[in-house]
């Protein structure tokens, strides 16, 4: 670990090695080659391995705001706890918001493995310097909500997460090797809950296909901006981080949904999707990118909602957190006093 | 439907234990998204899950789980008035946890041991209010033994809630267990973890004269009604349906 901290600094100060000579350039670049080669091998780059400070701050950024997702992410559906229709539908919504509470701190976990804090990255997040999915400042107004966020949402969010279970970074990696197993479970719940609302009185149907239209397209736009609007993109294919374009993505969730709103009885909002034949995928309506950049911007239906019931739960719990760091320096022998 | 079916002495202990863990597990369920530490989501939603889990497994010992949840009056709940009381601050939360986990856990170890029939649900519960239990009482150690703030929060949430306590050993219809007994024990090991908490041990009565055994008997307070209301109404909106 020492001589990685060295290495580490032999880097940052190009030109300028630890004893001034040329030599740590020399090593430099050998690390470099080093992380290059084991990036094209398929090899999985650990904490205490070499690695470019972008190829840090990418996956910094990107895991960060998987773990804000995933808290952010908790709202929308706990929102619906306390009025969830059977005691079935209850367990199982809860279950799902505790899930994404672990995802959220295994996340957090892989993230504090670069070199950051889960108190420096929480910061952030309330102070709007780091963001979550777009998706969720759209708000639940009915229980079939739960059941769109479900199938529409963790669907999408599968898609996207299925490639990063080869992502270069070991420890995103295995974080999300264990999150898309609980992720591909709350997808066919609510696949499931759909199901049974469809198949159940009119004004059920009718609130299923409600939320289906209101979720369809917000779901389309967690992939990200079109690739050629995309900034990130090419430089993390380049790292291995991402393994697929957006719009790759993208198209083959219309793929897979297509079938599915057929066997759940829904139609999906946009009159231009159809087979095309020659290209052997759907092909679909304009996304309204005016929307997605106003949601990003913080100008969405909840924006302001989400960020400010996570800073009052983090505020108003300030008394807690600091009632147990004071517990235990009073009670943990042997540790040195802060 | 407003008075649920208590033909038989097991019923009607199925009911009142089974809306104990109902109601609790609801009130839980209102803090996911608002704990003060993303462990703390984990853990509530955690103790509301299994508190779920018993209910359903009571309430169906005494008819369908669901007509019983979403379709009774708030008189026809045989839930203690403890576990309906708002989730107010974090040590409120944290005292009425400490008050009804030690009961539980008490409670279930001595069903568990006995063959009536309630000893299969209460061998798997008696795990689970174990860490429960636990939970409440390292939570109340590190408030009660915390900042100055969190003292003060503590003592005042464990005296608000004194007053809800002796209901718990009322006697029961259908559970056999010695009342007296259960209080005693219970008392020794609330007022053991309040002191080694640097907690006050509330002077107050356990329960006011109108007090002794009201929820059992359906007569609540006055915050159940509106929880029963935002619980229920989605189900009631659509009679009959499936979901």
């Amino acid at each position: 670990m020492a001589t990685a901290a060295a290495q580490q600094t032999a880097r940052t100060q190009p030109g300028t090695g630890r004893d001034g000579t040329a030599g740590s350039i020399d090593a430099d670049d050998a690390l470099a080659r080093a992380f290059d080669a084991a990036v094209a091998a398929d090899e999985r780059i650990e904490p205490r391995d070499w690695m470019p400070d972008a190829y840090r701050a990418t996956l910094v950024r990107q895991i960060a705001q998987h773990a804000h997702s995933e808290i952010i992410g908790m709202q929308p559906e706990a929102n619906w706890i306390t009025r969830a229709p059977s005691l079935r539908r209850k367990a199982i919504l809860m279950a799902k918001v505790q899930d994404e509470a672990g995802h959220g701190l295994y996340l957090y976990s892989a993230a504090e493995t670069l070199g950051t804090g889960r108190d420096e990255l929480l910061d952030k997040l309330h102070s709007g310097r780091q963001k979550y999915s777009s998706i969720f400042n759209y708000p639940t107004l009915t229980w079939a909500d739960v059941g769109a966020i479900g199938w529409l949402v963790d669907g999408a969010a599968i898609t996207n997460q299925v490639p990063l279970c080869r992502c270069s970074y070991g420890p995103y990696a295995r974080a999300m090797v264990r999150i898309c197993k609980e992720e591909s479970f709350h997808q066919r719940q609510g696949y499931e809950l759909l199901l049974a609302l469809s198949k159940g009185t009119p004004e059920q149907h009718a609130m299923a296909q409600d939320a289906v239209d209101r979720w369809w397209w917000p779901s389309l736009m967690m992939f990200g901006p079109p690739d050629d609007e995309s900034a990130h993109s090419a430089q993390s294919m380049a790292w291995k981080i991402k393994r697929h374009s957006n719009d790759e993505l993208r198209q083959r969730f219309v793929d897979i949904c297509v079938p599915q709103a057929e066997s759940l009885g829904l139609t999906l909002p946009d009159p231009d999707l159809r087979w095309n034949e020659e290209r052997g995928h759907h092909d679909f309506g304009a996304i309204d990118w005016t929307e997605f950049r106003e949601v990003l911007k913080g100008n969405g239906p909840c924006n302001e909602q989400r960020i400010t019931q996570r800073r009052r739960a983090h505020d108003e719990g300030a008394w807690v957190r600091e009632a147990a760091a004071a517990h235990a320096a009073k009670h943990t022998t042997g540790a040195p006093q802060a | 439907m407003t008075a649920p079916s208590t033909d038989t002495p097991t019923a009607s202990a199925a009911l009142a234990l089974g809306d104990d863990a109902l109601v609790l597990s609801h009130r839980l369920g209102e803090w996911m998204g608002h704990a003060p530490v993303l462990e703390e989501e984990v853990a509530l939603a955690n103790i509301a899950l299994d508190l779920l889990g018993q209910a359903r497994v009571l309430l169906s010992m005494a008819g369908d789980e669901d007509q019983l949840a979403y379709l009774r009056e708030e008189r026809a709940f045989r839930n203690l008035q403890l576990v309906e009381q708002p989730n107010g601050d974090f040590a409120h939360t944290i005292a009425r946890q400490l008050y009804f986990s030690t009961y539980q856990h008490l409670l279930y170890a001595r069903l568990a041991a006995g063959d009536g029939p309630f000893a299969p649900l209460a061998a798997k519960a008696v795990k689970e209010t174990a860490y429960h239990r636990d939970h409440a009482e390292q939570w109340t150690l590190r408030l009660g033994d915390g900042t100055e703030e969190s003292h003060t929060r503590m003592n005042r949430a464990c005296a608000a809630l004194w007053r809800f306590t002796g209901e718990m050993f009322q006697p029961v219809e259908g559970v056999d267990v010695d009342g007296g007994a259960l209080e005693a024990e219970w008392l020794a090991s609330v007022e053991d973890v309040l002191r080694r908490s640097t907690l006050d041990v509330p002077e107050g009565p356990r329960s006011g004269a109108w007090t002794a055994g009201a929820g059992r008997q359906g007569l609540h307070t006055e915050p159940f009604g509106r929880m029963l209301a935002e619980m229920q109404h989605l189900h009631r909106s659509h009679p009959g349906a499936s979901w």
